[in-house]
């Protein structure tokens, strides 16, 4: 069925279909419209499932490890200060091998307040152990929390859905929304092979030695390097019944491509724009949407990078005293394995728009064209006041 | 004790507390009553350290540990999700100590009882951080010793009163109890198993190494508290209706200060304090439950 449908509504539908059971969340501007529209679902009956209006977002997530861990199928939503808040909690998940699903709607965080988009908030909780998927459009919303449930299941882990704040989060595009039966048929019912229950008593999280806890750190690592895999399987098959594919990454035109501009989120459309632009005045572009950023998707960057001598990094987010987080995790993954030349540059954070004419300049300027912005450390920052 | 009153038992021998912990009784009277179909989630704390190493446990019912602040709202998930699947009659006992219920998990707490979600939280309240080694906590009373109220900083803050607070939210019902007094503390916890929705049990475990005192005196000082009313025993229905519990006739506080190493290096202007917060509270409490004495 075709629906005009926004973001944050689109993230409900998606829960409702998935038939999560438990839902525990708390209101924060830009994610608010999921939690309002799951009350409306589960009041009307639309939803069978328990609705548990928290006190806080560390509540919230301590609600979904209670449901999670007695075998029920846990969604919650947040933003920003809210995923700050559930930091602590955030490493209880995974670390419990829990598969809650969670859209963070991305925003700054303060101070000075400001609502608007900002990577920070996601990706400063890139250690706590969450696979971290980023959205470039409505339809990814409403695919990727299916294809999550399917992978958190299979590995035992937690998925953090982000949606660029308002960018995505408010924008309503015209959607194909899966019947409840296809749901059904790519997504089963939970039934976790262990789970805390009242037949089989045991303990969850008490004291253990270390030779239990350095392994279980060391499966839980093993784990998420396979989720890269998992969820290009989950994504294939996802493709051969929706003809849809939602992959680790997304590459635009880089067959050939000797500059690569690399984004994440929802800047993804202009930066195709841009590749586009510039391959007509003879640069030889394309991009690259950095759907997954945990894990990192070292395979298939690095395939997909192969050819390229230049790739153009925009980060909305800044790891204070390091450099952009993208682009830190990209030279990361390219260290001794690649030559080419990773240019950073901060933009689009507190509401600045990402276009595609910013883009094909960030990409002049990295081929050695005019100066964009002010060089600061290994970035460039864009549209900043001296 | 055990061929008496305790005819399940599902505290297994061999936890990992100390001689004479106080809490691990109280653990043991709760679940005489709640039975083998109780969930436990509990935070840090005493508890999930001794309870056992990873696989092995001392109790026959399962045991979450969750974060320290979160103690009440992850019970409310587990809650949710057995109702979801039809497990209505499993108990969920939420359990935290007074720093994981009194502090930081004051705010998980409030929501959760603010819904009435239905569970049975046990503070079981040895005044103090013990897990880390004796810090104050707002339960701590007033001239206490504790390794952040040493004697060049004592505590002058009389002990919060979390009855008080627990009334406020209208919770079908909350009572307090000492493990020095396990028939009582056990036919309060049958009470609160009949009723549905928040239920709330202060309860007294005297800490032999906390408060300094003889392993083999734990009931006693448990008792000796009551007694002295420093912790009288109460329960309040529906956060209005509130009824003593028949007690033995007051006795000086000093009987109870002076069996406990915490207590040694008071001042007799910190005896006064204590004296009068006792004094206070109980008026308070006599005021409010007036001639309502439970049979
Ligand atoms: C967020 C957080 N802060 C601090 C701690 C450290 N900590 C663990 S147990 C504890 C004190 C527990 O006191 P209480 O709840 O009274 O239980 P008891 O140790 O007395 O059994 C503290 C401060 C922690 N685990 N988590
Ligand atoms: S410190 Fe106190 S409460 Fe903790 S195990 Fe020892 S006796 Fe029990
Ligand atoms: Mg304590």
């Amino acid at each position: 069925m075709k629906k005009v449908i926004m973001g944050t509504e689109t993230a409900a539908l998606a829960a409702v279909l998935a038939r999560v059971q438990v839902v525990a969340a708390y209101p924060i501007t830009p994610q608010t419209v999921t939690v309002e529209e799951l009350s409306d679902y589960i009041g009307k009956g639309e939803l069978d499932a328990e609705y548990i209006t928290v006190e806080s977002e560390h509540s919230a997530m301590a609600a979904c490890v209670g449901a999670s861990a007695t075998g029920s199928r846990a969604f919650t939503a947040t933003s920003s200060q809210g995923l700050a808040l559930m930091h602590e909690m955030l490493h209880h998940a995974a670390g419990g091998r829990l598969p809650i699903v969670m859209l963070n709607a991305n925003r700054a965080l303060s101070p000075p307040w400001n609502l608007y988009c900002d990577h920070t908030d996601s990706l400063s909780q890139r250690d706590t152990g969450w696979v971290q998927y980023y959205c470039c459009d409505v339809q990814d919303v409403m695919d990727s929390t299916f294809i999550a449930y399917r992978v958190a299941e299979k590995v035992m882990l937690p998925v953090m859905i982000n949606l660029d704040g308002f960018y995505l989060t408010h924008t309503s595009e015209v959607i194909d929304v899966p019947d409840q039966e296809e749901v059904d048929r790519y997504l089963p019912p939970y039934d976790p092979v262990d789970k805390v229950d009242v037949d089989n008593p045991s303990t969850y999280g008490c004291v253990c030695g270390a030779d239990l806890f350095s392994s279980l750190k060391y499966r839980r690592q093993m784990d998420t390097l396979a989720v890269e895999q998992a969820w290009q399987e989950a994504s294939d098959e996802f493709a051969a019944r929706f003809g849809r594919s939602h992959a680790p990454v997304q590459g635009h035109n880089l067959d050939d491509a000797e500059v690569v501009i690399v984004t994440i989120g929802t800047a993804g459309g202009a930066a195709q724009l841009a590749a586009d632009a510039l391959r007509k005045e003879g640069v030889v572009a394309g991009s690259l949407n950095l759907a997954m950023v945990r894990p990192f998707p070292h395979q298939s960057f690095r395939q997909a990078v192969s050819g390229a001598k230049h790739l153009v990094v925009l980060d909305r987010d800044v790891s204070y005293g390091g450099e952009g987080i993208v682009a830190q995790e990209i030279k990361s993954c390219l260290y001794g394995k690649s030559s080419a030349q990773v240019h950073g540059f901060i933009a689009g954070a507190g509401g600045m728009d990402i276009t595609e004419e910013l883009l094909a300049d960030m990409t002049r300027e990295a081929l050695g064209g005019q100066k964009q912005g002010l060089e600061l450390g290994d970035s460039i920052w864009i549209k900043v006041l001296p | 004790m055990n061929s008496k009153i305790l005819k399940q038992e599902l505290l297994a021998p061999g936890h990992m507390g100390c001689p004479g912990c106080g809490a691990s009784l109280v653990m043991r009277y709760v679940l005489e009553v709640l039975g083998p179909k109780t969930m436990v989630v509990m935070p840090a704390g005493c508890w999930p350290t001794f309870v056992g190493l990873y696989p092995s446990t001392c109790l026959r019912v399962p045991v979450m540990s969750v974060p320290f602040a979160t103690t009440a709202m992850a019970a409310a998930g587990v809650r949710a999700s057995l109702n979801r699947q039809g497990k209505g009659d499993t108990n969920v006992l939420a359990w935290a100590g007074d720093g994981g219920t009194f502090d930081i998990g004051l705010q998980a707490l409030s929501g959760a009882a603010e819904k009435n979600t239905d569970l049975i939280y046990v503070c079981y309240d040895n005044e103090a951080y013990m897990n880390t080694g004796i810090q104050r906590s707002s339960a701590t009373p007033p001239g206490c010793w504790t390794t952040t109220t040493p004697a060049s900083a004592p505590k002058v803050e009389p002990k919060k009163n979390i009855v008080e607070i627990m009334a406020a939210h209208r919770i079908p019902y909350a009572a307090t109890a000492s493990v020095g007094y396990p028939r009582d503390l056990m036919e309060k916890v049958e009470k609160a198993k009949g009723l549905k929705g928040t239920r709330f049990l202060h309860i007294l475990a005297s800490c032999p190494t906390g408060w300094r005192h003889e392993t083999e005196l734990t009931m006693e000082v448990a008792r000796k508290a009551v007694e002295c009313r420093a912790f009288p025993l109460y329960e309040v229905w529906d956060g209005v209706r509130w009824s003593l519990t028949p007690m033995v006739a007051k006795t000086p506080v000093a009987d109870y200060l002076n069996m406990q190493g915490r207590f040694k290096g008071m001042t007799a202007p910190q005896r006064e304090v204590f004296q009068t917060w006792v004094n206070e509270d109980w008026e308070r409490l006599r005021e409010k439950c007036g001639d309502n004495q439970a049979a």
